[in-house]
């Protein structure tokens, strides 16, 4: 089970991580995407963009960041191989670009036992290299009690 | 710079849908493009090895995949603000056939003070709804 106590615990800033202009085409042929903004620079900066801009669920890749820094910690007790995803959203202040400069910090938001099981919800916010918000991720996971 | 008028727009009104199919070669493109190498989502033996029917994709592409249709009716994938997903059920990835999974977005609220328009995105796979309160917030 997840430790009850870590509810309301964060978790300090994780290192930049500069979002290149490959990697959003990467993650945009991944997801799909035929939006001209996330894979052509020109109509990127024709709608007013900088540089190509990511997808919408690109800001999980920061994420992850974060959330590997809770998973490594001890007094957390998440065993990953448990993990299930429960829900994932994102609210954007302004789209991730290529160039970008992203730090995240994360907070365990809320800690619930439902049925055996955990239901941990984290929220990470990401932010560029002015410190400014781009993205809140709030995600919850589910880790499934011992049978 | 957007070529939707908002005072035209219905509740319910259907956006678009589109087939999408997901082979194993998605999820290693997905796995490589976002990190995440969790085995069950390209190695058979591993997944079953964890109780499930076979390898599966991940929620997180099923997910990104769903908002391209919201994505394209805005026309800039950039006006989609606020975008969240329940993960409701698997995408089971077969290794010669994959999985077609079905998404159609219909306008949900329309917010014409902020000229916010939420898409509601029904995604299914196998007649079966994997991404409950599947819910795009584009601004117009």
């Amino acid at each position: 089970m997840v430790n009850p106590n870590v509810e309301g615990k964060k978790y300090p800033a994780t290192a930049p991580y500069l979002v290149g202009r490959e990697k959003i085409r990467e993650f945009a042929h991944a997801v799909m995407s035929t939006n001209p903004v996330n894979l052509d620079v020109f109509a990127a900066q024709a709608a007013g963009y900088t540089d190509v801009v990511a997808p919408p669920t690109f800001a999980v890749v920061i994420q992850e960041r974060s959330l590997s820094t809770v998973l490594a910690d001890p007094e957390a007790d998440i065993d990953f191989s448990r993990v299930v995803h429960g829900d994932q959203r994102f609210v954007h202040v302004r789209p991730i670009v290529a160039g970008d400069e992203l730090t995240s910090t994360l907070k365990v938001a809320s800690v619930k036992s439902l049925g055996g099981h955990s239901m941990v919800t984290f929220e990470t916010e990401i932010f560029d290299a002015q410190n400014q918000l781009v993205s809140t991720a709030i995600s919850t996971l589910v880790v499934r009690g011992d049978e | 710079m957007t070529h939707i008028n908002l005072a035209s727009l219905e509740v319910g009104q259907e956006i678009g849908s589109k087939e999408f199919l997901l082979t194993r070669d998605s999820l290693v493109r997905y796995a490589g493009a976002s990190g995440d190498f969790n085995p069950i989502h390209y190695r058979d033996d591993f997944a079953k090895s964890v109780g499930l029917a076979g390898v599966l994709a991940h929620g997180m592409l099923t997910m990104g995949v769903a908002v391209q249709v919201a994505a394209n009716w805005v026309g800039d994938a950039g006006k989609v603000i606020d975008y969240g997903v329940r993960f409701t059920k698997p995408v089971f990835v077969d290794a010669a056939e994959g999985a077609v999974v079905l998404v159609t977005g219909k306008i949900g609220e329309i917010d014409a003070e902020n000229g916010v328009v939420r898409i509601d995105l029904s995604v299914v796979y196998n007649e079966t709804t994997v991404l409950g309160k599947a819910q795009a917030k584009v601004r117009l």
